[in-house]
């Protein structure tokens, strides 16, 4: 009776392995595959199409867009979200809960009526759509990451070392970048990374936001217009190879991290 | 331990302000505008109910409203059935030393872009994709069978985002269970079934309740799963949205069905948050 449920549970387990990795592992194949459409049999492999993509100027442009508004907006979310967490985490200020319950509280909206709002409010105010208007959006859900990682990591040993330097007379900004910074790098270093994976496969505040300059998410969009095509496949396994890479720094700064 | 430090009041308002600026001016603003949006008309001046009267009255606005919730009802329930036993064999009986990677295997396609995952299911799902190909090959069916461009396919292209979701968050809870609440189960006589009915369940259940409502949000506030997988044939409020702005540039009226549905997501905000406190106290 045991034996049998442990098989039953390991085909189960391998049953929703299966089940996760389906879509991916079909992605993956169909890009190799030579012919005009990405469906079975699988004929051979070849790299034509990822060719094809790195030939297309629309979406290598776009991929260097989605790097430059995640870079960007990545770094201003985790600039604002460790100031303010500094700013919260040492300071009594009056309202302080309200406050950082204000900073948060983009977490618990969809993106989609985020951008909604941006588009409302640009459209009022006359600002055009651009890049920079989705990365202001990418800020909006980021920064409330940041915040949240790198707050809840600003532990009672830190501020030991931090007023330990401020008796040997540091002004703040000199404990801020040579204590407090370096201390808190793995948190930082983690928000940074996720925020620049979530930023980087954005797509309905970008969708929104952008007219003709545009990120890679929405190229992608763009490129499912025309139906299955294997463009596409190779494309999205490249998204995936970026985001693996993205995922192992996030994964290394977190491990890193030291016991708070 | 806090303290001020020697430039008084000044500088810790000079580290919250840009943060909280920020927010004010690109997420509490934006909502203003866009509550202020929903009351005017698409064409004319002065404020009006219409777009939310348009809500109410028209069938075809409340279908999309139904089929949101069905969608997201339905992916939730499968998602936490799938995912439970997943995430309890993972931190049962997988060996310690295997579990982190096991696990990071698990939610490894989360990676994929979440639009490029979608048309992946396209490809397993379509008329000529993987699945039909497989079925008509081994004969179990003469024609091809229409999943791509139906709620089927919305559910499946969901319930594998959430899958690997609830698995992250069902799974460290169950790691924090602590063992010796199952041991003094099984020397009070208990069974595995019963231990895990009386103690295991409800002790995860809390777990399972952020999970589940942040299945709903996500799930209720998506626009490219349905878009992709669903097609036009049955929509929901999302894609409905996008309709209003897309085809129409009818701002007001999906300003009007945006606030609808943050309303319903604050809604089971409510309803979830007491159902945790009674949970806790």
């Amino acid at each position: 009776m045991r034996a049998v449920i442990r098989i039953a549970a390991w085909l189960y387990a391998i049953a929703v392995y299966g089940f996760i990795f389906l879509p991916v592992v079909v992605l993956v194949l169909f890009s190799l595959q030579a012919t005009s459409f990405p469906i079975p049999p699988f004929t051979g492999p070849s790299l034509r199409w990822y060719q094809a993509v790195l030939s297309d100027a629309r979406l290598t442009s776009a991929l260097v867009n989605s790097l430059l508004v995640a870079v960007l907006s990545s770094l201003a979310s985790v600039t604002l979200g460790f100031l303010s967490a500094w700013g919260f985490a040492r300071f009594v200020l009056p309202g302080s809960a309200v406050l950082r319950g204000l900073i948060t509280l983009p977490l618990t909206v969809s993106y989609l009526i985020i951008g909604m709002g941006l588009l409302v409010l640009f459209n009022w105010a006359g600002v055009p759509k651009s890049l920079l208007a989705a990365g202001i959006g990418h800020v909006v859900i980021n920064l409330p990451l940041c915040f949240a990682i790198i707050y809840s990591q600003m532990g009672d040993h830190q501020i030991n070392i931090e007023r330990a330097a401020r008796d040997l007379g540091a002004p703040e900004w000199k404990v801020l970048l040579m204590i407090t910074v370096p201390v808190m790098a793995p948190a930082i270093f983690a928000g940074f990374f996720l925020s620049m994976t979530f930023s980087w496969d954005e797509f309905v505040i970008s969708f929104l936001l952008t007219r003709f300059e545009t990120t890679l998410p929405v190229e992608i969009w763009n490129l499912l217009r025309s139906g299955l095509n294997p463009k596409t496949n190779a494309v999205g396994s490249l998204v995936f190879a970026v985001s693996i890479v993205l995922v192992v720094f996030f994964e290394l700064t977190l491990l890193r991290r030291k016991p708070a | 331990m806090t303290f001020t430090g020697h430039n008084g009041r000044a500088l810790p308002w000079a580290l919250v302000t840009p943060a909280l600026a920020w927010t004010l001016l690109f997420f509490v603003l934006p909502f203003v505008a866009m509550g202020l949006s929903s009351l005017t008309a698409h064409e004319g001046d002065g404020f009006t109910l219409a777009n939310y009267s348009q809500f109410f009255t028209d069938s075809s606005y409340w279908r999309a409203m139904v089929n949101s919730l069905e969608v997201t009802a339905i992916v939730t329930v499968i998602s936490i059935l799938l995912a439970y036993p997943f995430a309890w064999i993972l931190a049962e009986m997988v060996p310690e030393r295997w579990q982190r990677l096991a696990l990071m295997l698990a939610v490894l396609p989360f990676w994929t872009s979440y639009v490029v995952r979608s048309y992946s299911w396209l490809l397993v799902l379509a008329q000529n994709g993987v699945i039909n190909r497989a079925l008509t090959g081994i004969g179990l069916t003469a024609e091809p069978l229409q999943l791509a461009n139906t709620r089927f396919a919305t559910v499946t292209g969901f319930v594998h985002f959430f899958v690997m979701l609830l698995t992250l968050t069902i799974f460290a809870n169950l790691k924090q269970l602590s063992p010796s609440y199952r041991k003094a189960a099984a020397d009070l006589g208990a069974g595995p079934v019963r231990t895990f009915l009386h103690v295991v369940l409800p002790l995860t259940l809390p777990g399972i309740m952020v999970g589940a409502f942040l299945t709903f949000v996500l799930c209720i506030g998506d626009y490219i799963t349905p878009q992709i997988l669903g097609g036009n044939n049955e929509l929901v409020m999302p894609q409905l949205v996008m309709m209003q702005i897309g085809r129409r540039g009818d701002f007001p009226l999906a300003s009007a069905l945006s606030i609808i549905l943050m309303a319903v997501v604050t809604v089971a905000y409510l309803a979830c948050a007491r159902w945790l406190k009674i949970e806790r106290a």
